[in-house]
């Protein structure tokens, strides 16, 4: 469905523009149909950069980004038009982005404008309910009334649900219940898996690895712009081959488990480029005079469908 | 006993009226105890926290009392409190990471900090050093401003700070919710460093995150729409909870090992009550499955095992 290819994306930082920020360096992987796909990454690893790019809101700096075999950098006017009909994004903060003064369902009132200028009102009506009865929402609760009036998870479903009007294919879910409370979380987790069993295919961004284990099929982990590890979920969370990846899982408060005596290097992220292993510094396996120091490692097959960038193992 | 509070009660002013954030708060915190605090947004842990420090200026003290070493502390008098904030009772204040200020250097900032409080700051200069090194910061964050700090930096500066003269009481708001898991380990494995190292008598860490809770906290206490639910061991709370609430909250949690195809979570339907004008009785009624006519009437907090506090009519039933 969506193949990212050698994607990258450079900033210029710094007074003049003098210098260069990999924020994306080299990403590749692919979404299948019907598959949730967990990129996970701490803050500043470009897992949100990736997502602008997938929605065009940046452009990428190299590297190409597929949509069923199109490159979707290549697409203008029309044909945009028809790739936002698939491709939509939903993002972490509910409430910055409506626009407070007009009322919640303008988000729906400006899709019909765009998408479905033809429509007559009973019919655009119907859709609207059908599509907030799809993410859960009672539509005589939600119509008609101003962002304040609703609660975080409300609106996000109702972002979900704009998304649904335009019969979708594949959603871009930026940390989107990172900002809404326990007891309404799992509500919209259950309504992505909900989606995807009805054919959606999702890229779900988050930070935290114990919902990227609940929701997706397979994980990417970014570390500073490199994918360090991939493939099946269940390979990465039982057997983590990455010193990060064995890192952040040991790292990761859980309920199950309480912390072992892991070391974590607390040493300051250095920005530069190197050339070698993003994870160099910090990382206790490095060869501190050899290759990881100059040499990017490539992703190998350690085992079926379990990808790692490591020159260690 | 450290912490003795009796009935706190404390109110927001608002233009529509009385916002009922905190309601009838008694607990006791236990010398060297850590005692997590956790509920939703808008459920009053915040509230809490600040009411036993500073009330900002829309807060009204309505009724209680806080004791702490068997001292009264006037929490509604805003200059009275003076004597007991950073020596005695002190915060780690949510967004820490801006709490600094920013035209100062960190050191002369700690500097004026300590003046204001009639304490020299060269008397204190090894010590804070020591403790510097105790968090891994260079003594050179001294002479740099916030700005030159990242974010998991400042908020271990801010906690030397906050600590440094070891007040008996530690209120962490939050401190942990906007770092990286690998730095939100670090400083939470230091709140214990500290209780540990006997910096600070006893901590209140609020969070909306019960998983770090279970890593670092001694009990836990849970909030529900302004009042208090369930306290009781981390480990009670965690495997054995009896408040609905706190069972239907723990129970939504995602695992590392539960799938969705495997086992699909509940969350909890309905939301919580506007605090403006809750309903009578119990704020969790009507999103209780076991509700009854018994709610109504506000159900007290009563320990019902030895440290295991709970509000619910249902489990007093249970155990009588």
């Amino acid at each position: 469905m969506l193949r990212l290819d050698g994607l990258s994306k450079v900033y210029k930082v710094g007074t003049f523009g003098g210098k260069e920020l990999h924020a994306v360096s080299d990403v590749t992987f692919d979404v299948r149909d019907r598959e949730v796909v967990s990129l996970i990454g701490e803050s500043g690893s470009g897992k949100s950069t990736i997502g602008k790019m997938i929605l065009r809101l940046i452009p990428e700096s190299s590297g190409m980004i597929r949509f069923n075999g199109v490159d979707i950098s290549t697409l203008k006017g029309g044909a945009l038009k028809e790739y936002y009909r698939n491709v939509q994004g939903v993002f972490q903060d509910p409430f910055s982005s409506y626009n407070p003064i007009f009322k919640a369902d303008r988000v729906f009132g400006m899709i019909r404008e765009e998408f479905y200028p033809e429509m007559k009102d009973h019919e655009w009506n119907d859709k609207i309910d059908s599509s907030l009865k799809a993410v859960g929402l009672n539509p005589d609760d939600v119509l008609d009334k101003f962002p304040h009036q609703l609660s975080g998870g409300q609106l996000q479903r109702f972002l979900i649900a704009r998304a649904l009007l335009l019969d979708i294919q594949f959603l871009v879910a930026d940390e989107i219940i990172s900002m809404l409370d326990a007891s309404t979380r799992i509500d919209v987790l259950n309504l992505l898996a909900d989606l995807k069993s009805r054919g959606l295919s999702i890229l779900f961004i988050t930070h935290d690895l114990s919902l990227g284990y609940y929701i997706s099929e397979r994980a990417v982990i970014l570390y500073r712009g490199c994918v360090v590890e991939m493939g099946s979920t269940e390979r990465i969370f039982d057997n983590p081959l990455h010193p990060y990846t064995t890192m952040l899982m040991a790292a990761v408060p859980r309920l199950d488990k309480k912390w072992e005596q892991v070391e974590v290097e607390l040493k300051a992220k250095q920005s530069e480029y190197t050339g070698g292993c993003a994870y160099y510094e910090r990382c206790p396996l490095a060869d501190k005079d050899r290759a990881c120091a100059t040499e990017r490692p490539t992703l190998i097959e350690a085992e079926r469908d379990h990808f790692v960038a490591c020159r260690k193992l | 006993m450290s912490l003795q509070v009796e009935n706190l009660t404390v109110y927001y002013q608002t233009l529509k009226g009385r916002v009922r954030a905190l309601e009838g708060a008694t607990f006791a915190i236990a010398d060297g105890e850590i005692m997590g605090l956790a509920g939703e947004s808008g459920c009053g842990k915040t509230t809490l926290g600040n009411s036993l420090i500073r009330l900002t200026p829309r807060m009204r003290y309505i009724d209680g009392s806080v004791e702490l070493d068997d001292e009264e502390l006037p929490i509604w008098d805003a200059e009275k409190m003076n004597p007991f904030r950073f020596k005695k009772v002190s915060i780690i204040p949510q967004y820490a990471m801006s709490a600094m200020n920013p035209t100062r250097k960190i050191g002369k900032m700690t500097a004026e900090l300590l003046e204001s409080r009639k304490v020299s700051f060269k008397a204190t200069l090894p010590e804070l050093k020591r403790r510097l090194d105790l968090v891994e910061l260079s003594h050179d964050v001294l002479d740099m401003y916030p700005i030159e700090l990242s974010g998991g930096m400042k908020q271990r500066a801010v906690m030397v700070l906050s600590t440094l003269l070891n007040p008996s009481l530690l209120i962490a708001d939050e401190i942990t919710s906007a770092l990286d898991v690998s730095t939100q380990k670090a400083v939470a494995e230091m709140l214990v460093e500290f209780r540990d190292r006997e910096f600070v008598k006893s901590m209140i860490v609020i969070t909306h995150d019960i998983s770090i809770l279970y890593q670092i906290a001694d009990s836990i206490m849970i909030m529900y729409a302004g009042q208090l639910a369930e306290k009781a061991s981390t480990n009670v709370i965690i495997h054995f909870p009896r408040h609905p609430y706190t069972k239907l909250l723990i129970s939504s949690l995602p695992k590392v090992g539960v799938k969705h195809s495997e086992r699909r979570l509940a969350g909890i339907p309905g939301k919580p009550p506007l605090l403006l004008d809750p309903p009578a009785g119990c704020r969790f009624r009507e999103r209780c499955p076991g509700a009854s006519e018994r709610c109504l009437e506000r159900p007290p907090f009563i320990e019902i095992e030895k440290g295991h506090f709970v509000a619910c009519w249902k489990e007093f039933e249970k155990n009588a």
